[in-house]
């Protein structure tokens, strides 16, 4: 039944080029509430790059993409995303609460507290912390706490597993479940041969994409 | 949450973090005083010499820590990723860089209008011209912060872009270099100086609304 609703993401006939290479072409793909895309492919196919297009860091040599029907820049896509990337884009000097504190100060307040959130990325206990004093795997916990405390819909998420223990990935999982039950969107990459037992999962690999 | 509240958590966050890396931050302010006080020792026991090059000593010595400050501006934005989330802030990037460049003017830019009273007088600069001194470094110190702001904004995404931003952005100094150093001149001789310090306000609030713009431009570029 979930087919009949229009996607509320679209991307379509996209087309990249790095350094007189195709990366990919006539990439479409449609994304309703409730899905989650997994980008696959190998070192260099474009995964990256293909995110960046998305989050708007980076201009695509071609084609288009629509939310809610209408293109993006007309539409209230970069208020209804959250990013993760490779770089956590939480400062070192500051502590946990006051990386928090600021991510709100930038956006609208979403679904969870700031001590909801850290307690669901497993993190209380920890808000007085430097966030230089914690772990990789704590810095990335955090980051995605980001996600939680700010209001959006759909989330981006590059290469989210790295330095993440079994439990870390089991929780990123989770939370994803989560996001989707409520309407959200997630699209993500890894390199890695991934099976999320709970969630329901598109697949693009990119390397079939040129 | 409203812009304003945005702007005034990002230069909350900034002057913490300048305070969380003081030793760094006062980088600038050591090298001002430093070259400051070295030029009587060169020069020797010359007072009239000296009290005719100080609002030229001074003023240079100002450039150039401002200059030697400006890295810091986006640098570890644009390193650790912060830099991207901003970009994806609802908020017009203009306003939250606008934010950026004001701490980075309380911080840098500030504490060389409280030193450099005290270094003029080091210098013998004569007491009619002191208040010339503090208006021109209130208006000029954040024509620099606003103007290198653009030249930072371009290179932060150069691997080696601190040639680059020094040549980029010291022809764009040297008019406020003219105007700033030659009404402290001009006052140090008893002459009129409004004519410098009215086209100096005039740059500055050019500046305020200028170069923020060009700079988010200039940032979105960088991150690509």
């Amino acid at each position: 039944m979930e087919h009949l609703q229009p996607a509320m993401l679209e991307v379509a006939d996209l087309y990249c080029r790095r350094d007189d290479r195709s990366l990919f072409s006539g990439l479409s793909f449609g994304l309703r509430p409730g899905q989650v895309l997994l980008l696959e492919g190998s070192n260099g196919s474009g995964k990256t790059t293909l995110l960046r297009i998305l989050c708007g860091f980076r201009e695509a040599d071609g084609g288009e993409i629509y939310w809610s029907g209408r293109p993006a820049a007309e539409s209230s896509y970069f208020a209804d995303m959250a990013y993760v990337g490779h770089a956590d884009g939480t400062k070192k000097e500051l502590t946990v609460l006051e990386n928090l504190r600021f991510a709100l100060a930038l956006s609208q307040p979403g679904q969870y507290g700031i001590d909801q959130a850290l307690q669901k990325v497993q993190l209380s206990g920890y808000d007085d912390n430097p966030v230089q004093s914690l772990s990789a795997g704590q810095k990335r916990r955090l980051s995605l706490a980001r996600l939680l405390i700010t209001r959006n819909i759909l989330w981006i998420l590059d290469e989210p597993f790295t330095s993440l223990d079994k439990q870390g990935m089991e929780l990123i999982e989770t939370l994803m479940d989560d996001h989707a039950k409520n309407g959200g969107m997630v699209i993500l990459t890894s390199h890695h041969d991934l099976t999320f037992p709970h969630l329901s999962l598109q697949r693009i690999h990119l390397d079939s994409c040129l | 949450m409203s812009l304003i509240q945005a702007f005034f958590a990002i230069v909350r966050r900034d002057l913490l973090l300048a305070f969380r890396r003081r030793a760094e931050m006062a980088n600038p302010l050591f090298f001002f005083v430093l070259v400051v006080t070295l030029f009587p020792l060169a020069v020797g026991a010359q007072p009239n010499l000296l009290q005719a090059m100080a609002p030229g000593v001074i003023w240079v010595s100002a450039l150039l820590a401002a200059l030697l400050s400006l890295d810091g501006l986006f640098r570890s934005d644009f390193d650790d990723g912060s830099l991207e989330q901003l970009l994806l802030s609802p908020h017009p990037l203009s306003v939250l860089v606008l934010g950026k460049i004001f701490a980075h003017w309380l911080v840098t830019g500030l504490p060389l209008l409280l030193v450099a009273p005290l270094l003029a007088l080091f210098l013998g600069l004569p007491g009619q011209a002191m208040p010339t001194l503090w208006v021109t470094l209130i208006l000029a110190t954040p024509l620099l912060s606003l103007i290198g702001a653009i030249g930072v904004a371009l290179t932060v995404g150069l691997r080696r872009g601190g040639m680059i931003l020094s040549l980029l952005v010291l022809p764009l100094y040297v008019p406020v270099l003219i105007f700033a150093s030659g009404a402290v001149d001009r006052a140090a001789s008893g002459l009129p100086v409004s004519a410098q310090i009215n086209i100096l306000l005039a740059m500055l609030l050019l500046a305020l609304v200028l170069t923020p713009l060009p700079t988010a431009a200039a940032l979105k570029m960088s991150v690509n």
